[in-house]
């Protein structure tokens, strides 16, 4: 039914195309080489995309215009200068701190954004990294970017950092559990932990929809949980400006603060590609029962778009909320997760999973 | 010639020794700590070199993402000197080389007898989860419900025990 946009016989027949030209070690180092710098290249695109969507939504939120000088009315070229701006800058190097630990710390954090983003589904055969447990991967990936935050600020040797990086490393630790349970809840309905077969479940209907009242709370809490993971405001205490400076990275300058900043955005990014996936139905387009019609104009949309599009929707619900609410403190952080997300989603757990047994799913 | 199997493996596995002999012989302790993060990652690699992702994930989740994260965490809360450079006897000295050896030699003594596991395991397939799931949760010959409960068990006293020991009296 959507076979007209898989991705997999274009990229099959390619990969056979090589593999005649040349041994397969040889096709298949030059395939990840090119996959590597895909990766790359989307990941600074769409960097900039959504640095300069942020400026142009809190603008919005805050009665301003935004960047509206450097490139034609819209501003558009705002965000590349400020590209090349930091490309330029002097990387400082510390006196009395671990050198090997400060340069390592923001390859961690990227790291673990990188290995999430490659498992986003951005159409049907258009995974880059593809296992039977995907998303658990997802789960696990991630966890490592905290470690690269506490380095960074234990290795700077200043105070505002140290207090920033455990602040950071309490609030990830504890919100991963809310995330994790909430995941499980989707697979759950879904019954498998493949990411391409979670978005396929959802062929007749998004997970949103199918698992209703379960479903939607679950993704409630992976929102609230996915913004503290991405350290965004109203959990943005980690570098709260007017206490910390800039909390873990203060210490950091140029394309080694730069790292933290991409960072931050691509895993605002894969926070909402994740959601989508898993409750909104991935590149499924969207169907409304009955309009035949409606459904086939549907199909001829591309699902790297429908994937693209719903992130962006995310993106802009988890921007929206950002711009919306004062920030918290730490306690009321961590009450907030320990005393009501955590037993909530365990009560949608069970909720889910009875329901499921008895079919009260679509 | 060798396969990608083989390069990936001989990758990680050189990756693994000496992040792991770093790992024992920096004189910072979270240098150490951030080395043996290395180790545990280059384990997940070769677990999924196997095919068994599973267990390369949980390998990722538990100990990259939970235990390097404690001992970090804990190192960042306690006030330690950040070094450890201490002196050696010669006399311990020797007998850490002697013990080391004799390891060693165990090991490759076992290795020698009963030879590699290569072809016990399928390559390059990808185990299913709803075996793994099934082995854990089942109750027939070869499958541990048993261990899997009484380990939550122990997690769960080690948990009761450690809000007892932290919590404030009043």
């Amino acid at each position: 039914m959507f076979d007209y946009y898989n991705l997999e016989p274009v990229l099959m027949w390619i990969h056979s195309t090589m593999c005649g030209l040349m041994p397969e070690w040889l096709a298949f180092t030059i395939e990840g080489i090119a996959v590597g710098i895909f990766i790359m290249v989307m990941y600074a695109v769409l960097a900039i995309i959504l640095i300069y969507m942020e400026r142009k939504v809190c603008a919005a939120f805050q009665c301003r215009i935004g960047p509206d000088r450097v490139g034609g009315r819209g501003g558009l070229l705002q965000v590349p200068a400020d590209v090349i701006k930091i490309l330029t800058k002097e990387i400082i190097s510390l006196k009395n701190s671990d050198k090997f630990l400060y340069a390592l710390a923001p390859f961690l954090v990227i790291m673990a954004s990188i290995l999430t983003f490659s498992c986003l589904p951005w159409n049907k055969g258009g995974e880059i990294l593809h296992m039977n447990i995907g998303i658990f991967f997802v789960l696990a990936a991630s966890s490592i970017g905290v470690l690269g935050i506490l380095l960074a600020g234990w290795s700077s040797n200043s105070k505002y950092t140290l207090i920033g990086a455990v602040r950071s490393g309490a609030m990830i630790i504890s919100y991963e559990l809310s995330i994790g349970l909430s995941v499980l809840t989707m697979v759950i309905l879904c019954g498998t932990m493949d990411i391409q077969e979670i978005v396929a479940y959802q062929e007749n209907g998004w997970n949103i929809f199918k698992g209703h009242l379960p479903a939607l709370m679950a993704f409630v809490i992976y929102l609230i949980a996915g913004n503290a993971e991405a350290n965004r405001a109203p959990f943005d205490l980690a570098e709260a400006e007017q206490e910390l400076t800039a909390g873990y990275h203060t210490e950091y300058s140029g394309m080694h603060f730069g790292f933290f900043y991409l960072a931050e955005y691509l895993n605002l990014f894969i926070t909402a590609g994740i959601a989508v996936t898993l409750f909104l139905g991935g590149w499924m387009p969207l169907h409304i029962a009955g309009l035949e019609g409606f459904n086939t104009i549907m199909d001829y949309i591309p699902g790297v778009i429908w994937f693209v599009g719903k992130t962006f929707f995310v993106v802009f619900l988890l921007m929206w909320i950002r711009w919306t609410f004062p920030r918290l403190r730490i306690d009321q952080v961590l009450i907030l997760e320990w005393k009501y997300l955590m037993p909530l989603s365990l009560l949608v757990l069970v909720i889910m999973t009875v329901m499921k047994v008895f079919g009260l799913v679509f | 010639m060798f396969s990608l199997f083989e390069i990936a493996f001989y990758a990680v596995a050189l990756c693994i020794i000496v992040f792991s002999v770093l790992a024992v012989t920096t004189s910072s302790i979270l240098r150490s700590a951030t080395y043996l993060l290395f180790v545990l990652l280059g384990t997940g690699g070769i677990y999924a070199i196997l095919g068994y992702t599973f267990l390369s994930a949980v390998q990722l989740m538990v100990y990259a993402g939970g235990i390097i994260v404690l001992y970090v965490f804990s190192i960042l809360l306690t006030r330690s000197s950040g070094t450890m450079k201490y002196k050696i006897r010669r006399g311990k000295m020797i007998s850490v080389l002697l013990t080391t050896l004799v390891g060693m030699a165990l090991v490759m003594f076992i290795l020698a007898t009963n030879g590699f596991a290569l072809n016990i395991i399928p390559q390059g397939v990808e185990l299913p989860v709803e075996k793994i799931g099934n082995a854990l949760i089942g109750t027939e010959k070869y499958q541990f419900v048993l261990p899997f409960e009484v380990m939550s068990v122990l997690l769960l006293a080690c948990m009761i025990g450690a809000i007892m020991i932290a919590r404030k009296r009043n």
